[in-house]
């Protein structure tokens, strides 16, 4: 059973996705996500404290050993991943219930349940697997899943916005397969690890260069990489409170880890850093992201925009370690993946339950007015995530600002210090507004009365708002994890 | 034209592939820019599948006086990429459908008036 961890983790939420289309009974739909969102966190965790105790754990899919079948293989940064997926997995589940019965008509919630199940599977196999072909398939997966969920939004430009995000998502995909068939042409492998070892000999031709440019263009659309980002906040206001939050906190993060994978362990990262300007471009796009993105997020009214412009910010954030391209870089990198999807993911949870109660189809800076009085736990949760966001020690946020600061220094790089420091004033900024509207100004009379979430939104909510402390004060798992998988990257840079 | 010949099928993909994502950046009707997308992901299913296959070679069945075999991976591989193209295709469309019936429109121009009219 236990040897078959790497298959379930990827094989349970696909199965209940046709389970539930079958059964068309939303209570079963909600109860089997559940299962299998904690499913997927014991699988995740088992296998990576597996990976921790014995190295990187193969598994031949079908018993076809690689390189001729498709690999399922598990090391640091992978598992690392499949937690932080899996964990956001576990919140976003429970929350459902309330917040799909709230804002699905009747007749398509199951539905909602099946392709949130779908997203999963295609996020965790994306993560797993070995095989670069079959990660296109799971990362197709995942985002059709995705795009269904983000037009299921009350309002309709929640289609125009999942319209939007498929034409530039799918794009992406056929970006990176371009790539990959670029690859297997040169070297006539798929697997990851046969691919690093071919492509040594070969990584200045023409057509490898080719498949480095392209892989990067389709994962940079994918995870909204500054300036490829303009799908992004339309389609995280319009969605559906759930599905935005489950969509913020793990969709973007698993798309970075994919261009992880690819340049240290595929590519040879010697040649990448040292005769291409790589760390350049990241840095510089990195910085623009931080500055720029946040800069946009200060001026938006509707809540969910203006955070959503915030994930832009923080996605340079995760790349700024790429450019940095060192141990502290990198962990600061890896272990942003999981703090900025606990905080982010606690400011969607309850922002969805603000969106319950307001009844309106939009959360603006008036709908706030008054929260902290009206909803006194829903807005001390979005303060302790606000701080979070901004980086202030004691939170998770502190941590990744931590050490892409040190690998900053380290590098010499002072203006990004700089650049850090400038984007998290300006979080103060657009963090500030919510807490003035939330605290300062007055409620309109007939909304006063104190009425917080439904207990398990809120819970929830507050749960992973919870997360962004204990992740800031107890960094056993998220950056010890993050440590193991960046020297593991570095090391096949050397 | 030498130098084109025994290159002609790349020649043609890398035709298809900008042509695809011209349309899908210069029209604005959704269905027009549904076509560009498709246009596009063909270009990749030609990029894996022309040069898998050799002249004179047979399927990879191995029988008596057959020595030469084309590569089957790329066809298995672009099986699943147009699986992958249809449900997208199929998912862009039915999201226009319900385009059209919010707003009366499929005019991405028309669509973002409509939007910018109602002050959100």
């Amino acid at each position: 059973m236990l040897e078959h961890l790497p298959a379930l983790q990827v094989v349970l939420p696909l199965v209940a996705a046709p389970l539930i289309v079958l059964a068309r009974s939303t209570r079963f739909a909600w109860l089997a996500t559940t299962v299998v969102s904690y499913a997927c966190l014991v699988c995740a965790a088992l296998l990576a404290s597996r990976v921790a105790d014995g190295g990187a754990i193969s598994y031949a899919l079908g018993n076809w050993p690689p390189p001729w079948g498709i690999e399922y293989r598990v090391d640091a940064l992978s598992a690392f991943v499949l937690v932080a997926v899996s964990l956001t997995a576990s919140f976003v589940a429970p929350y459902a219930q309330r917040s799909i019965a709230a804002e699905i008509e009747p007749d398509r919630q199951y539905l909602m349940y099946a392709m949130y199940c779908l997203c999963l599977a295609g996020l965790l196999g994306m993560a797993i697997t070995g095989d670069a072909f079959n990660l296109f398939v799971f990362l197709e997966i995942s985002s059709l899943a995705s795009y269904v969920l983000i037009a299921l939004g009350r309002r309709r430009q929640a289609l125009f916005a999942a319209y939007q995000y498929m034409l530039l998502g799918t794009v992406g995909a056929t970006f990176y397969v371009i790539g990959v068939g670029l690859l297997y042409l040169v070297t006539g492998t798929l697997n990851f690890a046969d691919l690093a070892e071919r492509l040594r000999m070969v990584q200045d031709l023409r057509p490898v260069l080719a498949a480095l440019a392209f892989i990067t263009v389709g994962m940079g659309l994918k995870f909204a990489l500054f300036p490829l980002h303009q799908w992004l906040p339309n389609a995280y206001a319009f969605a559906p409170s759930m599905a935005t939050a489950f969509l913020a906190a793990t969709a973007t993060k698993v798309s970075v880890y994919v261009l992880l994978r690819y340049y240290f362990t595929v590519f040879d990262p010697a040649a990448l850093f040292e005769r291409l300007p790589t760390r350049e471009i990241f840095l510089l796009l990195s910085v623009a992201a931080m500055v720029v993105a946040s800069l946009a997020a200060v001026y938006q009214r509707d809540v969910k925009r203006l955070f959503a412009w915030s994930s832009v910010a923080q996605v340079g954030y995760i790349t700024l370690g790429i450019g940095l391209e060192n141990q502290a870089g990198l962990t600061g990198s890896i272990t942003h993946l999981l703090n900025h999807g606990v905080t982010k993911g606690a400011i969607f949870l309850l922002l969805g339950g603000v969106a319950l109660r307001a009844g309106a189809g939009a959360v603006t800076m008036e709908t706030l007015a008054g929260l902290g009085r009206r909803m006194p736990l829903t807005a001390l949760g979005l303060v302790v995530a606000g701080l979070s966001l901004i980086g202030l020690p004691g939170t998770a946020g502190f941590v990744t600002k931590w050490y892409l600061i040190v690998g900053a220094l380290e590098r010499g790089a002072w203006w990004v210090v700089a650049a850090i420091a400038a984007s998290s004033l300006i979080a103060v900024a657009y963090v500030w507004r919510v807490v003035e509207a939330a605290y300062l100004r007055e409620a309109p009379a007939p909304a006063a009365a104190r009425r917080e979430a439904p207990a398990g939104m809120l819970a929830a909510g507050l749960a992973m708002a919870g997360l962004c402390v204990y992740f800031g004060f107890f960094t056993s798992i998220n950056v010890e994890g993050a440590h193991a998988a960046a020297a593991l990257l570095l090391r096949g840079a050397q | 034209m030498s130098a084109l010949a025994p290159h002609f099928s790349y020649w043609v993909t890398l035709f298809l592939m900008v042509a695809g994502l011209y349309i899908l950046i210069a029209r604005g009707n959704l269905v027009k820019k549904l076509i560009g997308l498709a246009v596009l992901q063909s270009s990749v299913y030609l990029l894996y599948i022309a040069p898998g296959k050799l002249l004179g070679g047979t399927a990879p069945i191995v029988a008596a006086g057959f020595s030469t075999y084309s590569n089957p991976l790329p066809h298995v591989l672009i099986l699943t990429a147009i699986v992958v193209g249809v449900a997208t295709l199929a998912l862009g469309l039915a999201i226009t459908v319900r385009i059209r019936e919010a707003y009366g429109s499929i005019e991405e121009d028309e669509i973002l008036e409509r939007d910018r009219a109602e002050g959100r």
